[in-house]
């Protein structure tokens, strides 16, 4: 047998129909589906008689608009048309029978953190979602991309996807990742490097010694922005880490299925000598807490650098640097860590999970939130926040000053009340920084959760390190 | 769906790179439970003031360009959030081809679920096209499909590439549930299988 990448050992799993010009029906394994992109869909099938044809492989949690403030279980606390889209998806939910997490349900939060937790995501897997951030399900070597309203409809009715297969693209991170160094920066600096478009055409592995050193937690982050890359998909092969975290979850598998499903999970691996279509390595001592300073995230800095001038750049893109410091508010030369920082978001896919919050709680602990900012934890799902709860990391949130609210995508994109005021600046550790992504003319720095809390310390932008102590320092 | 003909239209030019889904149409249009409707709100905050005034340097908002069918665009463009609003937007708007060196992978997608052709050139090839769209009202560009052909104000022909099936279901204006479900007897193999090979799944 010929060689075979992670990605084209799940591929070849699941190619149902294949045309002569390589046009393949690809079975769907896992049908995620939020509010904001359903609704359309689900009219469709309506309207032509059609039915949802695999509704236990389809599970569907409403949390791009739903409110985060703690009384949202009252109705007014949503916009009219906030809570006509999560009725829709109430009754689209109850109407074709699919799975349902509810917000009033502890299990709710932002799907892409309940689908693993669930145990619905699954190694080998092929799982879709009618959002870019699935692609955070690779960190289980799942094949995860997002879809869109069309697509949606499509898996709905057939639970296939019309598929060309993507190019295969290593990307390789090796060797040890130095203190204050993150999943974060490591899934930025990649970006940095390829550009957003760098991973267009393909579906991404990520492998090397510090990818297989981060947690599942850590490695959903890393797959998650590979969609900032360009890429369809990214990959992580699964190990004993995978395993142990999938253990034991509601939709796992148990006994006899789950020594057959080790079996083939073991399998999943790129061979040796697979053919790869570009490679691109990194090396993780060299990597560095970093920031980004513009609108896009391939505008990547390590914190020590300076604001950067647009000539630096090539073809369009000095315009488009032009625009995005203006945008920004900053100035060529400035030092990064000079920029001052007006409210702190710590949450969403990236990193809304209980390591994250850890991570943050780990710098904030026993210090306070500076003066004048304000800063808020939203948890990934209502499990992470009742674990933060258990493990008092709530109360280091609490005691410094931080708003703890409930499960949600909140200020990631700020569907709901959660925004930013013009020219609000904020360290976020979202995924997008985009012109308007956090509220009209918001200005947004993605960062790590620990950089986050560093931030919310200071008030501007601050290189993690200096506010850890010696002994972490060196840890 | 509508079958995709050929058609002779206003091209605007929008150089910017990076064009993002967010840009195209921004997140507080996304909470229709409709498809239709979101053309006057397309690229809302580039377009409009906080008033809702339309700000008069924005390219689609110049006489020369307000009925555009064509954009011709700078490099990435639909990078960002899988949101088929997009494509929906820039459709109710009118546009019916997009030009760039490249696309964000779901978008190009999503454009061709709506009847909409997103074409990729080389960067030179584009430039031409972005010349000649900023030449104004009379930067009318012919887009002939099945030839796979887009032609100049001055009559340059550029060759473009274009996936046989999508053009296939492009012309014909195919609905692709309705393909697939003429396969439904291969997707019942298949499951059969997988549920003996995977039984967890
Ligand atoms: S948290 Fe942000 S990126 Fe993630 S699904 Fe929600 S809106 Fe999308």
């Amino acid at each position: 047998m010929s060689p075979k990448t992670l990605y084209d050992k799940i591929w070849d799993a699941h190619v149902a129909d294949v045309a002569d010009d390589g046009t393949s029906l690809l079975y769907i394994d896992r049908h995620l589906v939020h509010e904001v992109t359903s609704p359309q869909a689900f009219e469709g099938l309506r309207l032509t008689g059609r039915t949802v044809r695999a509704p236990d492989k389809t599970i569907a949690v409403p949390d791009h608009n739903v409110p985060t403030t703690l009384d949202r279980a009252n109705p007014a606390t949503m916009t009219e048309e906030s809570r006509i889209q999560v009725e829709a998806l109430d009754k689209n939910a109850k109407d074709f029978g699919i799975h349902y997490y509810p917000v009033n349900d502890v299990r709710q939060g932002i799907v892409h953190i309940v689908g693993p937790e669930q145990g619905w995501t699954l190694p080998g897997m092929t799982v879709v979602c009618g959002d870019s951030h699935t692609a955070t399900h690779g960190a289980f070597g799942a094949l995860a991309h997002g879809i869109g309203t069309s697509e949606v409809e499509h898996v709905l009715a057939t639970q296939t996807l019309i598929q060309k297969k993507s190019k295969n693209m290593k990307v390789e991170i090796t060797g040890k990742l130095k203190p204050g160094v993150t999943a974060k920066d490591i899934t930025l600096a990649v970006i940095g490097e390829t550009g957003t478009a760098g991973g267009t055409g393909y579906v991404i592995e990520y492998c090397g010694e510090a990818i297989r050193d981060l947690s599942m937690e850590g490695r959903m982050t890393v797959c998650n922005m590979a969609i900032e890359g360009g890429a369809r998909a990214g990959l992580i092969a699964p190990d004993e880490k995978t395993f142990d975290y999938v253990r034991g979850r509601p939709h796992a598998p148990k006994g006899a299925q789950w020594e057959q499903a080790m079996e083939w999970w073991k399998t999943l691996y790129s061979d040796d000598d697979a053919h790869w279509d570009k490679v691109v390595t990194l090396k993780g001592e060299e990597i560095a807490p970093v920031v980004t300073w513009g609108t896009s995230p391939e505008d990547v800095l390590p914190i020590s650098a300076v604001v950067p001038a647009p000539e630096s750049f090539k073809g369009g893109k000095v315009e488009a640097a032009r625009r995005a410091l203006d945008y920004m508010g900053l100035t060529p030369g400035q030092k990064l860590t000079d920029i001052q920082i007006d409210t702190v978001f710590i949450g969403s896919c990236t990193n809304g999970r209980i390591e994250d919050l850890r991570a943050a709680a780990a710098i904030l602990k026993g210090k306070k939130v500076k003066d004048g900012m304000r800063a808020m934890v939203v948890p990934g799902s209502g499990l992470v926040r009742a674990q933060a709860e258990e493990e008092g990391i709530a109360d280091i949130f609490k005691e410094a000053g931080f708003e703890w609210r409930m499960a949600g995508c909140s200020m990631c994109l700020a569907m709901n009340p959660d925004q930013l005021s013009e020219g609000e600046r904020c360290a976020s550790t979202s995924n997008r920084n985009f012109e308007g992504r956090q509220g009209y003319k918001g200005r947004t720095h993605l960062v790590s959760p620990a950089m986050a809390a560093a931030a919310a310390i200071t008030g501007h932008l601050t290189d993690v390190r200096e506010l850890m102590t010696d002994a972490e320092a060196v840890a | 769906m509508d079958k995709f003909e050929t058609f002779t239209g206003v091209a605007a030019p929008m150089p910017l790179v990076n064009i993002d889904t967010d840009m195209i149409i921004p997140k507080e249009f996304l909470k229709t439970i409709k498809r239709t409707g979101l053309g006057v709100h397309a690229f809302d905050e580039m377009r409009y003031d906080r008033q809702g005034n339309e700000i008069p340097d924005f390219v689609l908002n110049q006489p020369a360009y307000r009925n555009a069918s064509v954009l011709v665009a700078g490099d990435n463009f639909g990078c960002g959030s899988s949101r088929e609003h997009a494509p929906w937007a820039l459709a109710d708007f009118g546009i019916k081809v997009v030009v760039s060196t490249s696309f964000a992978d779901i978008f190009f997608n999503n454009c061709f679920k709506n009847g909409m052709l997103p074409i990729v050139l080389p960067q030179e090839q584009v430039d031409i096209l972005m010349k000649d769209a900023e030449k104004g009202e009379n930067a009318r560009q012919t887009v002939d499909l099945e030839a796979q052909t887009i032609t100049t104000s001055d009559g340059e022909v550029i060759p473009f590439e274009v996936d046989a099936f999508r053009k296939h279901c492009l012309l014909n204006g195919l609905d692709d549930i309705g393909l697939t479900m003429e396969k439904v007897s291969s997707i019942e193999a298949f499951e059969k299988q997988s549920a003996a090979a995977r039984p967890w799944v």
